[in-house]
């Protein structure tokens, strides 16, 4: 018996010893999880999430401080991008999306200082010092800070508008017989 | 002629006694016509008109803008009110914009195009075609001058006439066959010339034998047209299926069946062809099938474009039950109608008001793997299976087994013994990776405008600090000489 | 806005109700046939078995919060209870019946999640679990004894046999593929011992011992027959299996009679026929496809043979059935239609040349 005995307690001691040399020496370089969530992400350091800039998003994100439903004007497809690479399990059926918006300058009310031009990171807003300002809105994610900075409050973020080209019918309700 | 086997279908009940034996009735025109800018596949039409304009019956009040589009003119002769949106004639409830026309009760017509003799011009032809402003009218709305185009690229041996209608209910084809059989003979032949097909075969569902006998008779002087009975099945009227019957030839899919030598019109659009050649006369006007258990007087009405719901259902006496759903179309692949508000379009071939005894609804049961959806569906699929994946959101999955082949006949949701909504998640499946698939592009787009904002900045950077050099640079000459 | 509904807005008349209630229907004149030969000790069996199977999914559905009457009322609990009653030895006691429910509902179906979920044969898993676990109960098979003949037990007796246990040892009598492998066992040729079971026609009718769902060939075919008439099942299932089994038999015993019988003998004993009609052609653990129900039929019906050949049990339908659903997804995946429009790779059809301008 105590032949059987110590002859499995080597074996444990040797495998053991054998794995942990393994973790150590053949331990596969990590990839840089960061860079790979930053390129998911938007890249238009809105701030809308909290961190300042993609990259700290990113950063937390890898951290795993950050949800990955945090990108609003990313959306459900950055979410689940996301949630892919991470590797984390998301529920988006019930993410009330913030839906997306778009930035409309309402000309009564601006001056022409340009302070949105120059905060805009997509060169999304058009025009020059005292003249009008407009929004490009095929370019504009609705990231908002524009109309943060506006001294007048000139601009507006209004919804998307849904199309009956872009409706689509919704997911069947489960009902209790078929949960499944 | 030999028929060829197509997969798939399923036999719901016809439901077609009640309107098969009511001849066409004119709808009176009513007081305020809606007529919107998109009812067909492509661009919406480019408005003519503005509010004030005194238009007249048949004059052109929106023109095609882009390569496929169609054009729009006034169902009778009155006042442009307002171009403005209203409840379009969609599930969605979303409007639509539409051109309002007060009518001045004159019905004065415009002065028409003259009619084209069978010798025209192929090009002549065609621009009038396009100038009449003819879609599918059974219910694809793809302009017809568009599809015509397509004798110029492809090789057309057959044009197959469409006469199929296997929908439950509607019985407009089978009565415009019945009581136009010349006019629509005659279209088919102006269609078959322009595309170079040599021979007609039109495909008629055995359900319809009046129909068949009138367009054989029709048919006799003309050899190249072949009247051709097929099995009364749904879904028979899908145009691949129909062309796969008919000439034993399947389209590859994402092709078109113009690469296969075919060509498929609706018997409809054959007639409105004949109008537009033989009269010179725009669409105006279609033959719609008011039924449904809820319906008072089911009838067969020719409806004006741009007639209310309301106003037809009042003509056909009315409700005679609150029906538990309006359907815009078939049963099995129509469209509800959030509104009665809402108008009459060119590819509206029936407006159902159907009572909750006639859907026999039921709540969603477990699936019991019984199989019945693949029996039923005509495009190969496996809707059990992609359900499955789809209810637990694998799209990619879904996707792989084919749903975006998915034509949404309904025959696998129509045959499920569990009333599971099969249609309606495959459809949820495919709008869903569509809107990802935008939103993934739009956020690439959102990247490379921000690298562009970004290189921009540092070259205004760096051309800052060139010259903040230069500006350092010969003052330290000067210290140095000085 | 009124939330809408989407197309079709029609249905078929046929539900999962009437389907399962017309597979009872066509259960039936075996059943009444086969608890007629067998006598009451069987009719007890018979309603504690299904009684058990509605009683114990109720109790799993309280449990499991979920809706118990629609669910119950969907007949596939009673299905399973009577598919099990007939696979059971007729004489047996009556907890046997109610383990087996246990086995069958609280086990094998409602865990996974109710009706179309579990992945293995409810019915079967119970009869494999009941046969490993008390192999003598059963296994222990009687002649019939018809209603009103003169052997037939009485009300009280019955009684006594299904629950108190008590069969008599003078009625106790070997099925027709226990025999014939016992006596390949003890040295005796098949080719000898096969005169010594009942003729193919006692066996097609029903006077032989068994289970209730292996005796009377004829009506549980009729039954089959009119299932398929009905299109509640096709014929692939039930063609594979039974030709699986008479193809593979049939050739081993051409190759050697004295160790491998017959193909019609196969055909005929044991749970062939229940099992080609009503057994493997459960949907919820079959594939889907046509071509997947063929070959899982076929698969069944080999297995079913090699066990009973090679293996230590007579019958091996529960064990062939059990071991191609497990099966059943790889069929699935490589069994799914052709794509209308593409080929069998899912690549767009080819145009042929000469179509084009």
């Amino acid at each position: 018996m105590l032949l059987a005995v110590g002859s499995l307690t080597a074996m444990g001691v040797a495998l053991g010893g054998l794995l942990g040399a393994a973790a150590r020496f053949l331990a596969v370089e990590e990839n840089p999880l960061e860079e790979e969530l930053k390129a998911i992400l938007p890249g238009s350091q809105c701030g809308q999430c909290g961190y300042v800039g993609c990259g700290q998003a990113a950063a937390a994100l890898a951290r795993g401080e950050a949800k990955v439903t945090i990108c609003s004007p990313g959306g459900k497809a950055v979410a689940e991008a996301l949630a892919k690479k991470l590797g984390v399990a998301v529920d988006l059926s019930g993410h009330v999306e913030k839906g997306p918006t778009y930035a409309v300058v309402l000309e009564e009310f601006c001056v022409g200082c340009t302070k949105c031009i120059k905060e805009c990171s997509l060169d999304a807003v058009f025009g020059a010092n005292k003249l009008m300002h407009s929004v490009i809105v095929d370019a504009c994610h609705g990231c908002g800070k524009c109309a943060e900075v506006c001294p007048t409050e000139a601009i507006e973020m209004r919804p998307v508008e849904k199309t009956i080209k872009t409706w689509f019918w919704s997911k069947p309700e489960r009902t209790q017989s078929s949960l499944h | 002629m030999k028929l060829f086997p197509t997969r798939g279908g399923v036999h719901p009940q016809q439901r077609k006694d009640r309107t098969r034996e009511q001849g066409i009735t004119p709808l009176p025109m009513p007081e305020w016509l809606y007529i919107p800018l998109q009812q067909h596949v492509g661009s919406p039409a480019k408005v003519l008109v503005t509010p004030g304009d005194r238009v007249l019956k048949g004059q052109m009040i929106a023109r095609c803008d882009g390569t496929i589009s169609a054009a729009h003119h006034a169902p009778t002769s009155g006042t442009v009110e307002t171009i403005s949106d209203v409840t379009a004639p969609h599930p969605s409830g979303l409007s639509q914009t539409m051109i309002v026309i007060h009518s001045d009760g004159k019905d004065e017509w415009a002065d028409l195009p003259p009619p084209l003799s069978d010798s025209a011009d192929l090009a002549v032809i065609r621009s009038r075609v396009s100038d009449s402003g003819v879609v599918g009218m059974g219910g694809a709305v793809f302009p017809a001058a568009v599809k015509l185009d397509l004798g110029l690229r492809y090789k057309i041996d057959t044009l197959v006439l469409n006469g199929a209608e296997c929908e439950p209910y509607v019985t407009c084809d089978d009565r415009i066959m019945r009581e136009y059989s010349e006019e629509v003979i005659h279209g088919a032949q102006i269609i078959a010339r322009v595309l170079g097909a040599t021979r007609i075969v039109v495909g008629i569902e055995d359900n319809k034998p009046e129909a068949i006998e009138a367009m054989r008779r029709a048919a006799t002087p003309h050899s190249e047209v072949q009247i051709f009975p097929v099995p009364a099945e749904y879904p028979m009227g899908y145009g691949h299926d129909l062309i796969l019957a008919i000439t034993g030839r399947e389209t590859p899919v994402g092709k078109r069946t113009a690469e296969i030598g075919a060509v498929a019109y609706n018997v409809g659009t054959a007639r409105a062809v004949d109008h537009a050649v033989r009269l010179g006369r725009p669409l105006i006007s279609r033959v719609v099938t008011v039924a449904g258990g809820a319906i008072r007087e089911p009838k067969n009405v020719e409806v004006p474009i741009g007639a209310r719901v309301i106003d037809l259902v009042s003509f056909c006496g009315g409700f005679s039950e609150s029906p538990a759903c309006i359907v815009s179309g078939g049963p099995m692949m129509g469209q509800p109608l959030p509104s009665l508000e809402t108008p009459v379009v060119k590819g509206a071939s029936a407006v159902l008001a159907l009572s909750a005894a006639e859907m026999a609804a039921k709540k969603e049961g477990p699936c019991i793997r019984c199989g019945a959806c693949i029996d039923a569906c005509p495009c190969g699929l496996v809707p059990v299976e992609m359900a499955a994946l789809i209810r637990r959101e694998n799209l990619k999955a879904a996707e792989k087994i084919g749903v975006a082949d998915c034509i949404g006949c309904g025959s696998c949701s129509w045959v499920c013994p569990s009333h599971i909504p099969l249609v309606r998640y495959f459809h949820y499946a495919n709008g869903q990776m569509g809107s990802q698939e935008r939103d993934r592009r739009k956020n690439e787009y959102i990247r490379t405008l921000v690298e562009a904002h970004t290189q921009r900045m540092e070259k205004l950077a760096a051309a800052k600090r060139a010259a903040q050099a230069a500006k350092k640079a010969p003052a330290r000459r000067e210290e140095v000489t000085s | 806005m009124i939330p809408l509904q989407s197309a079709p807005f029609i249905h078929t008349a046929n539900t999962v109700q009437k389907t399962m209630g017309t597979v009872l229907l066509a259960l039936v004149p075996a059943t009444v046939f086969n608890l007629y030969l067998f006598g009451l000790p069987a009719l007890f069996l018979f309603i504690v078995t299904v009684a058990s199977c509605v009683v114990v999914e109720a109790a799993c559905l309280i449990v499991a919060k979920r809706p118990i009457q629609e669910t119950l009322l969907d007949g596939s609990a009673t299905l399973t209870g009577w598919l099990l009653a007939m696979s059971l030895p007729p004489w047996a006691p009556w907890w046997i019946g109610v383990l087996g429910a246990v086995f069958a509902i609280a086990l094998a179906k409602q865990p996974f999640g109710g009706l179309g979920q579990n992945l293995f044969n409810p019915a079967m898993v119970a009869r494999v679990a009941l046969l490993i676990s008390f192999p003598l109960a059963m296994t222990s098979w009687v002649l019939p004894h018809p209603l009103f003949s003169a052997s037939a037990p009485g009300l009280v007796d019955a009684f006594s046999v299904t629950f108190q246990g008590q069969v008599p040892d003078a009625m106790s009598a070997a099925s027709a593929l226990g025999y014939v492998k016992t006596e390949l066992s003890r040295g005796i040729p098949v080719s000898e011992s096969i005169k010594q079971v009942p003729d193919l026609m006692d066996m097609a009718l029903g006077y032989r011992s068994g289970s209730l769902g292996e005796t009377s060939i004829l009506l549980i075919l009729a039954g089959g027959l009119f299932l398929i008439r009905r299109r509640i099942i096709s014929w692939h299932t039930p063609v594979g299996l039974i030709g699986g089994i008479v193809v593979i038999a049939s050739l081993f015993h051409f190759l050697d009679p004295a160790r491998y019988a017959s193909g019609t003998f196969h055909l005929f004993s044991g749970a062939t026929f229940l099992g080609a009609f009503f057994i493997a052609t459960d949907y919820v653990t079959a594939p889907v496809s046509k071509v997947g129900r063929f070959v899982f039929g076929m698969g069944c019906g080999l297995l079913t043979w090699v066990i009973r050949t090679f293996a230590g049990y007579p019958e091996g339908m529960a064990f062939a059935v059990l071991l191609m659903n497990s099966l059943t997804p790889i069929i699935d995946q490589y069994t799914r239609p052709r794509l209308f429009g593409r080929d069998r790779k899912g690549r767009p059809l080819a145009i042929q040349k000469g179509d084009r301008v």
